[in-house]
């Protein structure tokens, strides 16, 4: 083990704090989930993958601009949040149960990505791949960046709804109470489809991104569950600012373990923040 | 007569499968039934913790996978032979399991939605253990060169009768589990974890328990299983494919049922090798997929789901097992009239009336800053029913929950005659010291009996009697609450009335020395609150002593000894119950303003 030099060490902060961005992203829609429909969405992965492999087809093949997939991915990845909250709510799914079978339907997913695309890796060749530009002795790749303005913009824009507006405030007493909610004239059954809606549409942003940064793969929609749940446990479920916080910790300390070690040790840093923080705080969760 | 019809035929079924490389078949019978005992083992093993409990694994991939590498490493690059490598793949993936449940289970909310994801997580971090050191190295472990046990002539056969004989292995301890009380502990945890605790069952160890037995049966499963793939690497071993499979087997078959993981994991195996023969590999994992979907959403039971009767025996008729000579339990003359079946021996103890039994001292509770309970100081006499009464939120609840364990106190001490300090004990160790109590709301277990409602803490509260006698006892109460009737219901079939009586029934089933009775008479009508008051009289009379919450105060003051009476989380008044009452700071704090409703 030898210390890297200070450029190298701050270079992998920033490239920790870009990764972090996109488990934050990625965690945004399932804390959501988890936290205010008590659904735990193992689809939102495949979700955003399907997504990715979208914006790959519509970039490589069609010649789209990246960010113009965005016009057809959030609105059709909305209707297909809603689609699965109706499921949900028709078969008054239980939490449990949520988790079952947004396995199955991942698997499902999965296996549809590897019939069309193949399970060949697939990295997107678009012009934002090239571009890079230099701060002091930083690179900053504009994918990455791109990843973090999303998230921050979603997160900011989510927590305030949440906070300020009055649609906000009735999707916080019908996660509270939703029985009570009903009784004062919230419709708790429309709110919940927004939510799920919602929560897909971000699934298809972190597609996009997963889309711009990273090789594809459909076995890989399963490497990111790990991580990204321990970002939505350790920022707290419901909690919109949560994840990309502790998405970011965790995004800091790994690229750092990958800067003083060996790269293959990263996925162990998150497990070991997650069962730090169970430790901690194994009463309040 | 055969004792246990279903033990004996695992054992039948067990040898007359054995007879089966006899027969001389081609080799893929043997390999397909082998894949058949493989997935028993697999499913039947995750369902003892998951199934009974309802903590949900998704790590059943990394518990077989550490046995797999324990053979890999210990067989392959150290010579050990294979048949030494069982059981230490058996012991180390047990301890794994145990190390990670002792860290989840501690969790106090969502305990069962982590423990999914974290087994689920856990499998990527084994994974990259495996693979970046040289446990693998990448590289994957060839097991060519290891040598069986001569159990017959072929290779294949030897394994085939090595998993046939862990799948009967496996098939047994989990009927024996379910038959057991670990079993009915389970089965409890899985309907209300809080409540089996309350009621003595030792819910933190049975849970680590059940996990240690499932993933040691995993781990043994994957020693086998390195030999049969004889050359071993992370990308197969450690794939989401086992977990995914052993979860869709089981509910398929149904969780609840000890045979159900078995029947699902024969017919998965037999649809995966249809659908996945040949080039539709991929079809054949998303019809595996959508089956999850399909079962989950339509069948939630499973397929054994309605053969359910979570382990204990049913009637043979649907008349109930013991003469109910009298009115239904509805009729509320009945209880008092049905004293006399109640067993006089049950709550008799032997010190005088009079002496303290329980002294608590300077108790507090805080919730996020708001303090429930402020130092309360009281002393219960033996023998005596002293009444708890105050307006609400003065913290009655909060005391009864914090005495029985269901909160921990913030501050404080909670001695109990004989027994020394409770304050900070588990809730079931309350229990085994004596305390029992009923739930304002009733929380009665949904998918057990009346019956086994009852019977379950007459097993885990002090008493700790037999499941046979158990089953007496439980039959006495019922008798004694009015519930003969119901014995064999499920507690959604019950009124009201009846669940507050059930409550009843449950804590008197422990044989407590200190009863705690959390509002038993709210939302009676005044016709059952007088039979309600003869049976609490009633229960005294056979020695118990009660703490009496209660906010009809005629019931109050016909039945207590002594009141306490608490405001704002501290006591204001104590006393006989006549006198305490007509004190002005307790009518202002009990009846709040004066224009307040009398009483």
């Amino acid at each position: 083990m030898s210390l890297p030099s200070a450029t190298l060490l701050a270079q992998s902060i920033l490239s920790g704090v870009f990764i972090g961005a996109l488990y934050g992203l990625l965690g945004l829609g399932l804390s959501l989930s988890w936290g205010m429909l008590r659904q735990i969405n193992l689809a939102h992965f495949a979700l955003a993958f399907l997504g990715a492999y979208l914006t790959h087809q519509l970039t490589a093949v069609a010649h789209w601009d990246p960010l113009l997939t965005l016009l057809v991915i959030v609105p059709a990845f909305f209707a297909l949040g809603v689609l699965m909250q109706a499921t949900f709510a028709r078969f008054a799914i239980t939490p449990f149960n949520s988790l079952l079978v947004t396995f199955g339907l991942t698997v499902i997913i999965e296996s549809a990505i590897q019939a069309i695309w193949t399970a060949d890796p697939r990295m997107l060749d678009s012009a934002y791949g090239h571009s890079k530009f230099k701060v002091g002795a930083l690179y900053v790749p504009l994918p990455e960046l791109l990843t973090l303005v999303f998230a921050i913009a979603l997160a900011l824009l989510t927590w305030a709804t949440l906070r300020y507006t009055d649609l906000g405030k009735a999707m916080r007493a019908a996660a509270e109470d939703a029985k009570a909610a009903a009784a004062f004239g919230v419709d708790v059954r429309r709110l919940a489809l927004l939510l799920s809606g919602a929560s897909a549409a971000f699934a298809g942003v972190a597609g996009l991104c997963l889309a711009l940064s990273f090789t594809l793969a459909p076995s890989q929609i399963y490497a990111w569950i790990g991580v990204v749940f321990a970002a939505v446990m350790i920022g707290g479920l419901g909690n919109p600012l949560g994840p990309l916080v502790a998405g970011v910790v965790i995004g800091v300390s790994e690229s750092v373990t990958m800067a003083i070690t060996a790269p293959a040790w990263a996925p162990l840093v998150s497990f070991s923040l997650l069962i730090a923080v169970l430790l901690a705080r194994a009463e309040k969760i | 007569m055969i004792r246990n019809p279903a033990r004996t035929g695992i054992v039948i079924a067990g040898l007359a499968l054995a007879t089966v490389p006899l027969l001389k078949l081609p080799a893929f019978y043997e390999s397909f039934f082998y894949l058949i005992f493989y997935w028993v083992v697999l499913a039947t093993s995750w369902n003892i913790l998951s199934g009974y409990s309802g903590y949900f694994s998704f790590g059943h991939g990394a518990f077989f996978g550490i046995g797999m590498y324990t053979t890999a490493t210990l067989a392959g690059q150290f010579g050990v032979p294979f048949v030494w490598t069982l059981p230490i793949a058996a012991v180390i993936s047990a301890l794994f399991g145990m190390g990670l449940g002792a860290v989840v289970f501690r969790v106090g909310r969502l305990r069962g939605e982590l423990f999914a994801l974290i087994t689920l997580a856990v499998t990527f971090v084994v994974a990259t253990v495996v693979l970046n050191t040289p446990i693998d190295g990448g590289q994957g472990v060839n097991l060519g060169g290891v040598k069986l046990p001569a159990l017959t002539g072929s290779a294949s056969s030897t394994l085939y009768l090595l998993m046939l004989m862990m799948a009967v292995a496996t098939v047994w301890i989990a009927h024996a589990i379910f038959r057991s009380r670990l079993g009915l502990g389970l089965f409890a945890i899985h309907d209300d974890e809080d409540v089996a605790e309350v009621l003595g069952v030792p819910t933190f160890s049975y849970k680590i328990g059940a996990l240690g037995i499932s993933c040691a049966l995993a781990g043994a499963a994957g020693a086998i299983h390195a030999m049969f793939v004889s050359y071993v690497t992370v990308g197969e071993t450690f794939s989401v494919f086992v977990p995914l499979t052993v979860v869709l087997m089981s509910v398929l078959g149904g969780t609840r049922h000890w045979l159900g993981p078995a029947v699902g994991a024969s017919v998965i195996t037999g649809l995966l090798y249809i659908f996945t023969a040949g080039d539709f590999a991929v079809a054949g994992r998303a019809a595996v997929g959508l089956i999850l979907v399909v079962v989950i959403l339509f069948m939630p039971d499973g397929l054994l789901g309605r053969f359910i009767n979570t382990g204990r025996k049913r009637p043979s008729d649907e008349a109930p097992a013991i003469p109910t000579s009298t009115v239904p339990a509805s009729d509320s003359a009945l209880p008092a009239a049905a004293a006399g079946a109640a067993p006089a021996h049950a709550l008799k103890s032997g010190a005088p009336s009079g002496e303290p039994l329980l002294m608590v001292r300077g108790l507090a509770k805080s919730f996020k800053g708001l303090r429930a309970l402020d130092g309360v100081d009281l002393v219960v006499k033996r023998g005596e029913i002293l009444g708890l009464v105050g307006p609400n939120g003065s913290g009655k609840s909060t005391l009864i929950n914090v005495v029985s364990g269901h909160y921990r106190a913030t501050a404080g001490s909670v001695a109990f005659s004989g027994q020394g300090e409770l304050a900070g004990l588990p809730a079931h160790r309350i229990a085994h010291a004596g305390i029992a109590r009923t739930y304002q709301i009733p929380r009665p277990f949904p998918h057990l009996t009346v019956l086994q409602n009852v019977a379950l803490p007459a097993m885990f509260g002090r008493a700790r009697l037999t499941a046979a006698e158990a089953e007496r006892e439980a039959l006495t109460w019922l008798e004694f609450t009015g519930l003969g009737v119901k014995t064999h219901a499920l507690p959604e079939d019950l009124n009201l009335h009846q669940r507050k009586f059930l409550e009843l029934a449950r804590a008197l089933a422990a044989r407590p020395e200190l009863l705690l009775l959390d509002e038993v008479l709210s939302g009676l009508t005044p016709g059952e609150i007088d039979g309600a008051i003869r049976t609490i009289r009633a229960i005294r009379d056979r020695g118990a002593t009660i703490v009496f919450v209660e906010h009809v105060m005629r019931a109050v003051m016909e039945l207590t000894d002594r009141i306490v009476v608490l405001n704002n989380g501290r006591v204001i008044a104590e006393g006989a119950p006549a006198d305490v009452m007509a004190r002005p700071e307790v009518v202002t704090a009990y009846l709040g303003k004066p224009h307040a409703a009398t009483a």
